[in-house]
């Protein structure tokens, strides 16, 4: 009979999971779920996958779901979640490194697309909000 | 007393009240201060890829305009000073970053070859708000004090980038004081309210407003259920969002009550008794003027 569930020790993102925690310089499992970084995120409601189940689903690397995961573009890195850690995990850093990992893919895949703004949104932008957001949203 | 002092880019755009403000306010508190000659871009928001050495260049090559600026002005320090929160920041956490990778600060030498000065780790990023309270002392600056902000309610609004990470605050994280005694000093009265360190929405004010009017509202709203008079920012980013998006804010929520947002140098040049000039409330969406008036300061 052919199992409906296997249970295996092959862990088929190691790649994935050891390039995030390389960028970001975090040990992911370090993190025991106590929920404080989304606790107080100011950008928890706008956002499907919680900061503490980011690192979750980072720790078993699955990837698919994080890097098509709209809270990776709604984090501003105001670090609040990483001041609060009691493990001292930066998972703002995390949230960077999953940013980078699809702009960094050469397709060009930028969340922020800076010229479908219209002419009149963008020259009452002060250039620390216009230069900031390219940085964290555009390859 | 001698300073160099580092504008950054939106203090000579949208942000020229704070720039003026600035600098007429420091030559009241007889601080000499030179603009850095010759700055660029601070790198506005720190990268943080741990593996991104890119980012650090732009402000690397500034601390590098410093060490020359010091090198030929007698008696100065080899320190700077800015007044926004996002160059502070940004520029800090470069210099603590390089100071602690060896590697990286070469690579970055490296790729700045054409310049005759190396870094080497040996310039200090200050904040005005830190040399306000260390070197100049809010004791000495209350003497300044020509016109007291007497009755004026300050919420002092400190956003993400003055206290956090913890390497770079120069006050408690979660409870930073430096703003108000400063607000003290000059006679105005400092109300606490809850969202003084929550983020503003930072940059989504390019591509989701929206999210802007949401933060607007509860932050100006935690200030308003205090009975503040103003909101006070270092950062033209969240003078930005906290102004210019409560129209936005009042759309979302129709019970939203406008209401002035300042450089807290704004207040510094009111009560030093500055002229006009060095206010700019031109460039305010909101206009300060009734409530200053209302408190006999206009």
């Amino acid at each position: 009979m052919e199992p409906t569930l296997r249970i295996t020790t092959a862990r088929t993102e190691r790649d994935f999971v050891a390039k995030i925690e390389k960028i970001s310089g975090q040990k992911l499992l370090a993190c025991y779920q106590c929920g404080k970084c989304s606790a107080g995120c100011p950008m928890a409601s706008h956002m499907d996958v919680l900061p503490n189940q980011i690192i979750r689903l980072a720790q078993l690397g699955m990837k698919e779901q994080l890097l098509a995961a709209r809270s990776i573009w709604m984090c501003v890195s105001c670090l609040t979640c990483n001041s609060r850690c009691p493990k001292d995990i930066k998972i703002a850093e995390v949230i960077e490194s999953l940013r980078m990992t699809v702009l960094r893919d050469g397709e060009r895949n930028d969340y922020l697309k800076i010229m479908e703004l219209s002419p009149e949104a963008r020259s009452v932008l002060p250039p620390i909000a216009t230069i900031s957001a390219m940085r964290k949203l555009t390859s | 007393m001698k300073l160099i002092y580092y504008p950054g880019c939106t203090l000579k755009n949208q942000a020229r009240n704070f720039d003026v403000s600035t600098v007429s306010s420091m030559e009241k508190l007889d601080v000499e201060v030179e603009e850095l000659d010759r700055w660029n871009c601070c790198g506005t928001v720190h990268a943080l890829d741990s593996d991104n050495v890119m980012n650090r260049v732009a402000p690397i090559t500034n601390m590098i305009r410093v060490k020359e600026t010091q090198a030929k002005t007698e008696g100065m320090a080899s320190e700077f000073m800015t007044s926004c929160a996002m160059c502070y920041n940004t520029l800090k956490r470069a210099n603590i970053d390089v100071k602690q990778r060896a590697d990286a600060l070469a690579t970055i030498n490296d790729f700045l070859s054409l310049e005759t000065t190396k870094y080497e780790g040996d310039v200090e990023v200050l904040h005005l708000l830190e040399y306000l309270r260390d070197r100049v002392g809010f004791d000495k600056l209350a003497e300044k004090v020509t016109r007291p902000l007497k009755g004026l309610r300050v919420a002092c609004y400190y956003g993400c980038l003055l206290m956090r990470p913890k390497e770079v605050a120069f006050d408690d994280v979660e409870n930073p004081t430096i703003m108000e005694n400063l607000i003290r000093a000059l006679g105005a009265t400092p109300v606490d309210f809850s969202h003084k360190a929550e983020c503003c929405g930072a940059f989504h004010t390019v591509g989701k407003p929206e999210i802007i009017a949401e933060r607007t509202d509860k932050i100006m709203g935690s200030a308003q259920e205090e009975q503040a008079d103003l909101v006070v920012v270092s950062c033209p980013l969240c003078a930005f969002n906290l102004d210019f998006r409560q129209d936005d804010a009042k759309r979302l929520n129709p019970d939203f009550q406008n209401m002035p947002v300042l450089y807290f140098t704004q207040l510094m040049a009111i009560a030093f008794g500055c002229d006009d000039a060095a206010l700019r409330f031109d460039l305010h969406h909101i206009d300060p003027l009734p409530v200053l008036a209302a408190r006999g300061l206009d």
